[in-house]
């Protein structure tokens, strides 16, 4: 019976390579993640997820490591979406859904104009979970450090910043200077993951597992335990079941996520303990 | 607190405040002397929210010069505290009524340093006098807004301030709770800290040492007992009134003559 849950990634390189990935991926989208809701930032971190999809296109076109065009992507998203709401009265959100589309179009675009994407634009937008090397989980877990140690340096800033920018500013954390980090820290987050669970993917594992521990959660710093936590069971159940059922890998640790959620949100609304964990 | 004491609290000289494209007080010249309160006292829009958060150093002095403290304003974080008049996000987030309170350390902790025994007195000291120390265990958004207004003060008061800046900070009180607050703020200003008050209550603004009466423009400034009387209210209010048998007696208008008095309507 235990060689159900165990065999898949003791026996098979690939799974073991794919379930390392995965939980470095849980843990940086669990921080990253908790503060992406807290602060209701999830139009810019589905932009930013998106919004990579030239960038990657360009690389590949090139020959270059796709990471490196995910990075480029996000900067000029991230500066397209500053320049509109420093230059226009026009509110960010309707700056990111500009840049979005701007984007996304882009990416196909690019995409529709050779043949050689058929199947690099499968891997950009979900991933290749079960493809990971060696060197790049080691890329991915000096992210993971990076975004962990970050986080960890900002967190009295970032919890002012979530409960109101106003405080952090007067506390001596200029607010515009931690919300530049924290987005840095969002599009780090979708350029190492990406090769992992992809751009469409990786909004997902960003939103589902924080959400999820956000139910529970009445600490911020349990929150971000918590949102790891659903991450990594996710990851481990999803590829699991991808396993054992033949699916597509970064969808189903997705599916698994979200569906993980609904479970938590049925419970919290029947459980005592709803909104009460510490 | 004695080098709070040889320096104004906050002062101001040929101040223009208001935000980019819009003037919305010019000409402020004042001093708050070190270990008093001062009522900002107008109706809305009359730039009461504008001078506090160029104080607090959220917006930048459009012309002339603003010292608080005796420097710029943001340049003790840790010896200012502020309350705004909103607080935007913060009751749908996972906190407990006392780690909202712990933040009004974190300017003087910085980044890194570590919570002392001190810190965690001083939270739980100014949760007692706000009387919200039994709710410091629970989650900020099952509280009522009066509750979390408290806790908001609370917060304030924690920060340990040398100047306290409060954005209509009675508005969400129950008359009890604005009691509360008010000898916390008495008691505050009596051990040398002084604070800035921003209110549309004329009574509240009576309790305070100084008043600065404004209505997009400094209609006076002084002693609460000499600014507020009934043709400086005028100037501001654009209306004199006194509750009378259950409810409002206009007394005079800038517009009507129905006065009784004004020379004997202060608050």
């Amino acid at each position: 019976m235990i060689d159900v849950f165990v065999a898949p990634f003791s026996s098979n390189a690939f799974m073991g390579n794919a379930l390392l990935a995965g939980l470095l991926v849980s843990l940086a989208c669990g921080i990253v993640g908790s503060f992406v809701v807290l602060r209701g930032l999830a139009f810019i971190g589905d932009a930013l997820a998106h919004g990579v999809l030239p960038g990657v296109a360009v690389a590949v076109l090139l020959g270059l490591p796709g990471m490196l065009g995910a990075a480029a992507g996000s900067l000029a998203m991230i500066a397209g979406i500053s320049l509109v709401t420093k230059k226009s009265t026009l509110s960010s959100d309707t700056a990111i859904g500009l840049l979005f589309v701007g984007m996304l179009a882009l990416g196909v675009a690019i995409v529709s104009r050779s043949r050689a994407f058929s199947g690099d634009l499968v891997r950009i937008l979900f991933g290749e979970i079960l493809g990971i090397s060696g060197a790049e989980i080691l890329i991915q877990a000096g992210a993971t450090v990076a975004i962990a140690a970050t986080a960890f340096l900002c967190y009295r800033p970032f919890l002012l910043l979530c409960f109101n920018p106003e405080q952090a500013d007067v506390s001596g954390f200029p607010s515009r200077l931690y919300h530049a980090i924290m987005l840095a820290l969002i599009a780090l987050t979708v350029v190492v993951s990406f090769r992992t669970v992809g751009t469409l993917l990786v909004f997902g594992m960003l939103l589902a597992p924080a959400a999820t521990a956000a139910l529970f959660a009445r600490k911020i710093s349990v929150m971000i335990a918590l949102s790891s936590l659903v991450g990594a069971a996710s990851v481990y159940l999803g590829l699991l079941a991808s396993y054992h059922f033949d699916l597509a890998a970064g969808a189903s640790v997705t599916l698994v996520a979200t569906i993980v959620f609904f479970a938590a949100l049925a419970a919290s609304r029947l459980s005592p303990l709803s909104g009460g964990a510490r | 607190m004695s080098a709070a004491r040889e320096v104004p609290a906050l002062s101001a000289r040929g101040l223009s405040i208001g935000y980019a494209n819009e003037i919305v007080v010019e000409g402020i010249d004042f001093e708050l002397p070190p270990g008093n309160t001062l009522a900002l006292v107008g109706s809305n829009g009359s730039g009461k929210t504008t001078l506090l958060k160029t104080a607090a150093s959220l917006l930048s002095p459009l012309s002339g010069e603003i010292s608080v403290l005796g420097s710029r304003p943001g340049a003790f974080p840790a010896r200012v505290a502020y309350l705004g008049q909103f607080q935007p996000s913060g009751f749908t987030l996972p906190l407990r009524a006392i780690d909202v309170v712990r933040m009004a350390r974190f300017a003087s902790l910085g980044l890194t340093r570590r919570a002392k025994p001190e810190d965690e007195r001083i939270v739980r000291e100014a949760m007692e006098t706000m009387g919200v120390l039994d709710l410091a265990d629970l989650s900020l958004r099952t509280l009522s807004g009066g509750q979390r207004q408290r806790i908001f003060i609370a917060q304030a008061m924690a920060r340990g301030a040398d100047l306290i800046l409060l954005d209509e900070p009675a508005s969400n009180l129950d008359s009890s709770s604005r009691e509360t607050y008010r000898g916390v703020l008495r008691e505050a200003c009596a051990s040398g800290r002084s604070a800035v008050i921003a209110t549309h209550d004329v009574e509240e603004a009576a309790g305070c040492d100084y008043t600065m009466l404004l209505a997009r423009k400094v209609v006076a400034f002084g002693r609460s007992e000499a600014v507020l009387t009934a043709a400086t209210l005028l100037s501001t209010f654009g209306v004199v009134a006194r509750p009378e048998r259950g409810g409002i007696l206009v007394l005079e208008h800038e517009h009507g003559h129905d006065c009784l008095d004004p020379e004997h309507e202060g608050p």
